[in-house]
């Protein structure tokens, strides 16, 4: 992990979606007045005859977009996940996931790290509501390269995709020789004392923990689930049988996201305490986002103190 | 093949009706009401106007239908039976486990449905995004969306309207089925729109406004909105809830409600009987 050099998820789609926009004409991108903010500018400079601004207007976004996909488009459509997941979950529900349409959601300023903003835009709900879907692959990548990767995968998907992305800035994590697959976890490291399942924004935090409790000589392994659902349930039962504890943490209310899916997996094939870290049950509040990480307890300190405990 | 011929089209019409009392009767539930107001002009569209051809279901260079108003399944069903798409017998499975005819249209279950609709106000912006696809294929696809009268208490209507107008979308004909009655009585007493051409009009659209009913006026509409170029069409078309089945005629009460035996056989009579008369 570079720590030095940060990019933000929503900044690496951007500039993978407009490359991808040259390589198949079917790639169109819907946006809802938020494209400089989700970054689909890039793609609306290079393409505007395949960008299609709906103005603040997001249930008309996911149905139109359910439109064009019935003509072999492969429209990504994106705004803040609050208006996606939120506003837009019954046109997502009815005119998208039914119909298992071929439409990609791309749902940036995800979590308590929008910051400033506060709790009106800062969603904890999203991955609940989407895997929840039948029809619907839900993804939440923690790195630049991943989510370049995730950008292009999605487009060979034939059905519908939500892919988390945030705001913040956060470490770039994996090289060009990593590799990814859609479902499968990555695990990084091989400790045994306990096993911390991340996701998105939280994976750079778990790493932060894993380095700085190796030097105390406490190994922890970390497992970064970029695939939320189908989630990798041989991955999250294997580190259930080899290490000692499983803490899962996650940038969303710890009801229904990772933490639950972790859980669900787990009580069904090989029950194990799970200790979930993640928003307990509360709406966000305005802040810096770093600091925040820290109010929440999401941040790599809280995980060391979990560990210690 | 395309029949203009009205005499013709007002017998199909009848058959499509008969349809929409088979599939709700032997359902023991659905909407006649607003299948039978609509009845109509979806014949004439499949019919007379929409390039399609029931043995290929998935052309991709077919016009589209999207039955925004997606409880008027009886309708839909009933005239994509008459076209030759299934079995007119299917209509009786109408609502039944196992069954391909859901309550509301899927497309990936009966051939001929363009699109899954069933929750109100969403299938025009479906409509917009596939009138969009067939501009930037240069396909030279026609879209077509019946939307009901209540329906446009929706506020994604308004923001669908939006993005047809501001994209020029002269590929997309939207029929108003303008029946006058929702659920809990009159749309401007419920919901409170009026004014419809005016409305309708201020957000950009061609408005025609016609019979829903009188089959002459239908085609001109349609022609008419062919002709429009640069802007998407609102056919608004004044039709009577229930139409061709007199007890059921302006009655709200026959907006979800099948009809028993008794009420089968009358109206079955009833439609018989207008089909001698033409």
């Amino acid at each position: 992990m570079n720590i030095e050099k940060k990019i933000a998820t929503r900044q690496s789609y951007g500039e993978e979606l407009a490359k991808l926009g040259e390589e198949n004409e079917n790639i169109i991108v819907l946006d809802a007045d938020l494209s400089t903010a989700t970054k689909t500018e890039i793609f609306a400079k290079k393409f505007p005859e395949r960008f299609f601004n709906v103005g603040i207007a997001e249930q008309n976004l996911m149905g139109m977009a359910a439109g064009l996909s019935t003509f072999g488009k492969i429209p990504y459509a994106s705004t803040f996940a609050v208006f996606a997941a939120g506003r837009a979950y019954e046109q997502i529900r009815n005119s998208i996931a039914y119909p298992n349409l071929n439409v990609k959601i791309c749902a940036t300023h995800a979590g308590i790290t929008v910051g400033e903003d506060g709790a009106t835009h800062q969603m904890l709900e999203d991955l609940s509501l989407m895997r929840s879907l039948p029809n619907m692959t839900v993804m939440c990548t923690s790195d630049d390269l991943q989510t370049r990767w995730a950008v292009r995968e999605m487009a060979k998907v034939n059905g519908p995709v939500y892919i988390r992305l945030c705001r913040l800035a956060t470490p770039v994590i994996y090289n060009e020789n990593d590799k990814f697959e859609i479902g499968k976890g990555i695990q990084i490291g091989e400790g045994t004392d306990a096993t911390v399942i991340a996701t998105g924004v939280t994976v750079s935090e778990a790493l932060k923990a894993q380095e700085i409790l190796s030097k105390q000589g406490i190994n922890i392994r970390v497992i970064d689930i970029h695939t939320i659902k189908p989630i990798d349930k041989e991955l999250i039962i294997k580190c259930a049988k080899e290490t000692k504890r499983i803490i899962t943490i996650e940038d969303h209310n710890i009801i229904g996201g990772l933490g639950s899916s972790v859980c669900e997996v787990l009580s069904e094939n090989c029950p194990t305490k799970v200790e979930r870290m993640g928003i307990e049950d509360v709406f966000g509040r305005s802040g810096n986002a770093e600091e925040l990480l820290k109010y929440y307890k999401i941040d790599s300190s809280a995980i060391i103190n979990k560990i210690l405990q | 093949m395309k029949i203009t011929n009205v005499e013709a089209l007002n017998k199909i019409a009848i058959n499509v009706r008969k349809g929409i009392i088979e599939a709700t009767y032997n359902a023991k539930s659905g909407h006649p009401g607003g299948s039978l107001s609509c009845a109509d002009i979806l014949t004439v569209l499949y019919f007379s106007q929409m390039n399609i051809d029931p043995d290929k279901p998935n052309d991709p260079n077919r016009d589209r239908l999207v039955l925004s108003k997606g409880h008027a399944s009886p309708a839909l069903y009933s005239v994509l039976a008459e076209k030759g798409y299934f079995d007119k017998e299917l209509l009786k499975t109408f609502r039944k486990v196992g069954s391909n005819l859901q309550g509301h249209p899927d497309m990936n279950k009966v051939p001929g449905v363009d699109m899954t609709t069933g929750s109100l106000g969403q299938g025009l912006s479906a409509a917009v995004g596939m009138a969009l696809a067939s501009k930037i294929n240069k396909a030279g696809c026609k879209v077509y969306c019946l939307v009901g009268d209540g329906e446009i208490e929706e506020g994604q209507i308004w923001e669908a309207i939006n993005s047809a107008t501001k994209n020029k979308l002269d590929n997309l004909c939207i029929i108003l089925d303008n029946n006058n009655l929702q659920i809990d009585g009159e749309i401007n007493k419920v919901g409170g729109i009026n004014n419809l051409t005016d409305r309708f009009s201020s957000f950009g659209l061609n408005v025609i406004n016609t019979d829903g009913h009188n089959i002459d006026s239908l085609l001109d509409a349609f022609e008419t909105a062919k002709r429009t170029k640069e802007k998407p069409t609102i056919i608004i078309a004044k039709t009577i809830k229930g139409k061709g089945v007199s007890f059921m005629e302006n009655q709200v009460g026959w907006h979800g409600k099948a009809p028993n035996e008794k009420e089968y056989n009358m109206a079955i009579e009833e439609l018989n009987n207008a089909i001698l008369q033409i």
